[in-house]
């Protein structure tokens, strides 16, 4: 899901990257200094995630875990996902470093419109059954919008890139169903264990 | 994961130079990263076969003046071509120009694989570069230089606290996922191997939600004010201004090239 240099247009870096530096700064005022601990463990959670591989169908999968990052920390999944790529970046190779913006855009989105959807204080006050349905639906509508905002920022750099992101998107329709599971049991074990975590206040 | 089982520091301290005194270890991190950054910028926006080549040529200088190990920077960049491997086979179909060849009756366009080209050319630059520059700085160091280019000061330390945690979740992943091999537990593709990874994190997230809190009171405790003390940065020396003439002048160099051809 990660879209190198080289390949995206101008308009498409300047408005992904304007934007990315808005949910930044709005991600910023929301976290309050004393639960920077948090936030940033919760960040090295989502990095360690994302080095894990998942067998699906033939094939493996890393995790991305975009819909519980959203449940649990809101619009500080901008700074924290910005984070997390920069982080891939320079040390992997993962990404670009001029497509940083776009790239942050593009999963912090829909993380936090799953958290907005599925979660809050309606997560935490519904059935076992609920959660589980709730936490699918974010994990696995995640990475579907994730993967069409991807799909979006290639097609418009250029026609010829169309077809790239449909198959992105085709591609990732297993990794869905992965990350919908996966959400889900992660979703049901907070919500038995610790529900106070699914209303995560970080201000 | 066999990435984590290399031991502690490999994984988050970027690639450790060969030599610790290549003469790149020695400039200023905050000039690094703004040399990345205009970098970066310059290898995106040219269009042109030979100073693209340049750029390549130019980042290749700077990952030997910074001493990479050959082999991990290889493959960062296998890792990288992967990546957009699909992407860039697609073009030459999907670009419409002077036909080069069939492909089960689909042309592929003479245009369409010099875009692509130009593409893996810069991405792969880009990326040289990014390694060679900043990655080779250590992350606690990264971390300062951000705070004195004026990055918001919460940000800074978000990133600080988190490459300090880095070692401490994988470490953390790695004894939960010990526990279920030990179970006899073979990851598969199935719904029962997802639903134990869903666990898994589960688990790890109220591990981690409880070591936030002790971390919060402990740093209560100690009055932490939301500021914390960042390391003095010389002022940039001789050989930094060195630097950034002589950068700057090659990036100049190459947009006129551009310009030219």
């Amino acid at each position: 899901m990660h879209i190198v240099d080289g390949i995206l247009s101008p308009p498409v870096l300047l408005v992904g990257s304007g934007l990315t530096l808005l949910g930044v700064a709005k991600g910023l005022r929301a976290l309050d200094a004393e639960q920077t601990p948090k936030a940033a463990l919760l960040c090295a959670l989502l990095f360690v995630a994302s080095l894990v591989h998942v067998p699906v169908g033939p094939s493996s999968a890393h995790l991305m875990l975009l819909g519980l990052a959203g449940l649990l920390l809101g619009w500080v999944v901008f700074p924290v996902l910005l984070i997390v790529l920069t982080l891939q970046a320079l040390l992997f190779g993962f990404g670009g470093i001029t497509s940083l913006g776009v790239n942050t855009l593009n999963m912090a989105v829909p993380a936090l419109l799953a958290a907005r959807l599925c979660g809050g204080d309606a997560l935490c006050a519904t059935t076992p059954r609920g959660a589980v349905v709730r936490g699918a639906l974010a994990g696995g509508g995640a990475i579907l919008l994730a993967a069409c905002l991807v799909a979006l920022s290639l097609g418009l750099s250029g026609g010829e890139f169309w077809l790239a992101g449909q198959l992105a998107v085709v591609a990732n329709l297993p990794v869905i169903l992965l990350e919908g599971a996966l959400t889900a049991a992660a979703v049901l074990l907070l919500h038995r264990v610790q529900p106070s975590a699914l209303v995560l206040r970080l201000h | 994961m066999s990435r984590g089982e290399r031991g502690q520091g490999a994984l988050w301290s970027g690639l450790a130079p060969v030599r610790p005194d290549a003469p790149l270890l020695a400039l200023d991190a905050r000039l690094r990263i703004l040399a990345l950054g205009a970098f970066a910028l310059v290898a995106v926006g040219l269009g042109h076969w030979p100073p693209l080549l340049a750029t390549l040529l130019l980042a290749s200088a700077l990952a030997l003046a910074a001493a990479l190990p050959l082999r991990a920077t290889l493959k960062a960049l296998l890792v990288l071509d992967g990546f957009m491997l699909a992407a860039l086979l697609l073009l030459p179909f999907t670009l419409p120009g002077t036909p080069l060849f069939t492909l089960f009756g689909l042309p592929a366009s003479v245009e369409g694989l010099h875009r692509a080209l130009l593409i893996a050319l810069k991405a792969n630059a880009v990326l040289l570069a990014a390694l060679a520059l900043v990655g080779s700085l250590e992350t606690v160091a990264l971390g300062h230089a951000l705070h004195h280019l004026r990055l918001p000061d919460k940000l800074v330390q978000l990133f600080l606290f988190s490459v300090r945690y880095l070692d401490l979740i994988q470490r953390e992943y790695a004894r939960l996922r010990l526990a279920m091999r030990a179970r006899a537990f073979v990851p598969r593709s199935n719904l029962h191997t997802w639903r134990s990874y869903g666990y898994l994190f589960g688990m790890l997230l109220v591990r981690a939600l409880a070591r936030a809190e002790r971390i919060q009171a402990a740093m209560r405790c100690r009055g932490f004010d939301g500021h914390y003390h960042h390391f003095r940065h010389p002022p940039a020396g001789a050989h930094d201004l060195q630097f950034a003439l002589l950068f700057g002048a090659t990036l100049g160099a190459l947009l006129a090239w551009e310009l030219l051809v």
